[in-house]
């Protein structure tokens, strides 16, 4: 980060558990404004864990959030809404409110948060949609488009507010390349033209190469390497270099199952080593 | 889990309590929280939804007009043939509108009224927040500052509170009225004088008791079916749980209800 730069993001310390598991371990990162962050890493390394608690869904078991220098963690509710207002989220599946149309889904944090005239909103929800591409699908509900095309206009109710920083879990999962496309160039746009930080969650790799300035990925819970996306070409760690290159054999189990494939099987009690 | 068997009766004992305690503190707290929200709503920054109430209403309570208005019209009629034999034994067939009148209003109106509510309207909104939050639509209004209590909740117990009032002064006439279908047609009594004497039995404590006791059943079927909508985790199946045990849940606690506060009526009015 350059010298003097507050952090728009800062995580120290984060820990989470659930029912005595530790998904996540002692996670410090720092995002810079307008930087764009991708977290990758296979599936339950504990991406979409540390996205909830970023976001103030659940409250870490220890360490602090920091959201523009405030501690989201111990922030009173009023103080949360206030900085829930500055930032936007895509959820994975869209999340549209599915008894609301596709236009009053993306009008709905104007009319909530603004008091902004109906004809200024009708224009920002146009303008939102169509910077997804779907300006003609105002009127449709949620079950009438498709998971692609929900996701799509999660982003462009995510970004009606015009936040500062954005939050994407998983925004290309699910999509066909050329809409893949228009979600980075979307995301790249955001940044170059309005400055919005953005922190996506992700384990598509071209799409997270296209888009990074700096990656980090997640394993077990920690993260193992963060850096430019080009060091993380270059990077030597065996699993990182896995991932990356999406080999089936490597440090990276396919299996996380513990016990004793035959014991379980057949029914055995575990054998005694 | 180990022990004699009555160290392993109090443990079960003691975790049903605790499982109730956290129910109704649950309940309790969606309570307060929805009169804060309420509060604000109307005192301090009027933005009650108007229109989203609306709707609610319309959805919730509409629809249960023609099976309210059929179930309370049979169940007047039932009580008409169950009485009447009783009454004519004691010569006293002309009072059948009084006792008609006195266990429609105050009783079996708005228990009726809220008892069918309740599946229409409890399970509606538990599979309807249940979904939500399956959905994780609640989870996107509460990171967007949109209180899922104030958006979602308030509307409903408005709209669930002011249609079960609308439903039990339906119920209280059509019950009545019921009855006098048999009365007139069948016994024989002549209509004015069945009217007559079911309006001057009538005390405006009788009708009272009814609308409050109304308005309490509506509360409870809103509150319940609202908490088990938002605490539903694991798809599909909790939705359908959410749903099952909102309506049995709901109907126990209207009857339970009904049986304390007619004893605090009878006592205190």
């Amino acid at each position: 980060m350059a010298p003097g730069l507050e952090p728009i993001l800062e995580l120290r310390g984060v820990q989470k558990f659930f029912e005595g598991r530790q998904v996540l371990k002692d996670i410090n990162l720092l995002v810079a404004p307008g930087e764009t962050l991708v977290i990758i890493g296979g599936s339950g390394c504990g991406k979409s864990t540390l996205l909830r608690t970023v976001i103030g869904e659940h409250a870490p078991d220890a360490g602090h959030v920091y959201l523009w220098g405030e501690d989201a963690c111990c922030a009173s509710a009023r103080a949360l809404d206030r900085l829930r207002r500055r930032f936007g989220i895509l959820f994975q599946s869209g999340a549209l409110y599915s008894s609301m149309t596709v236009g009053e889904n993306v009008a709905l944090p104007l009319r909530e948060h603004t008091d902004l005239d109906e004809r200024i909103i009708q224009m920002v929800v146009k303008m939102k949609l169509e910077l997804v591409g779907l300006r003609d699908f105002e009127d449709l509900m949620p079950a009438q488009i498709s998971g692609g095309m929900r996701k799509r206009v999660g982003l462009a109710r995510a970004i009606a507010l015009d936040p500062e920083i954005l939050f994407y879990d998983e925004p290309t999962a699910g999509l066909d390349p050329i809409a893949t496309s228009v979600i980075d160039q979307l995301v790249i746009d955001l940044r170059n033209k309005l400055g919005v930080t953005s922190v996506v969650v992700t384990h598509d790799m071209k799409s997270a190469f296209r888009i990074a300035d700096r990656v980090a990925m997640l394993y077990n819970g920690e993260f193992i390497a963060v850096g430019p996306p080009r060091d993380f070409l270059d990077c030597r760690d065996p699993r990182v270099r896995q991932f990356v290159e999406g080999l089936a054999d490597g440090p990276i189990p396919l299996r996380v199952s513990k016990t004793d494939y035959l014991a379980d099987l057949l029914g055995f009690p575990p054998a005694q080593t | 889990m180990s022990g004699a068997p009555f160290t392993r009766l109090l443990e079960r004992v003691g975790s049903q309590g605790e499982g109730l305690l956290a129910y109704f503190g649950g309940l309790g707290y969606l309570t307060l929280d929805m009169l804060r929200h309420l509060a604000v709503g109307l005192v301090v920054r009027p933005r009650i939804k108007a229109d989203e109430t609306f709707f609610q209403m319309v959805r919730l309570g509409v629809r249960a007009v023609p099976i309210i208005g059929l179930v309370q019209l049979f169940v007047g009629m039932t009580l008409s043939f169950t009485l009447a034999p009783v009454l004519e034994d004691y010569g006293q067939l002309d009072q059948l509108a009084t006792v008609i009148a006195k266990a429609v209003f105050p009783q079996l109106g708005p228990l009726i009224a809220s008892i069918v509510l309740t599946g229409f309207a409890g399970a509606a909104i538990a599979a309807e927040l249940g979904t939500m939050v399956v959905g994780e639509e609640v989870a996107a209004l509460r990171t967007s500052a949109i209180h899922p209590i104030r958006f979602l909740v308030v509307p409903r117990v408005i709209a669930c509170v002011l249609m079960t009032l609308a439903l039990t002064v339906l119920a209280n006439v059509v019950g009545t009225v019921g009855g006098g279908v048999v009365a007139v047609g069948i016994l024989d009594i002549d209509p004015w004088q069945y009217y007559h004497t079911a309006v001057d039995a009538l005390l405006v404590k009788d009708v009272l008791t009814g609308l409050i006791k109304a308005a309490i059943f509506g509360y409870l079927i809103v509150v319940v079916s609202c908490y088990e909508g938002l605490e539903v985790s694991g798809g599909a199946g909790g939705v359908g749980r959410a749903t099952t045990s909102s309506v049995v849940r709901s109907i126990f606690l209207i009857i339970a209800a009904n049986c304390v506060f007619t004893a605090l009526f009878y006592f205190f009015w």
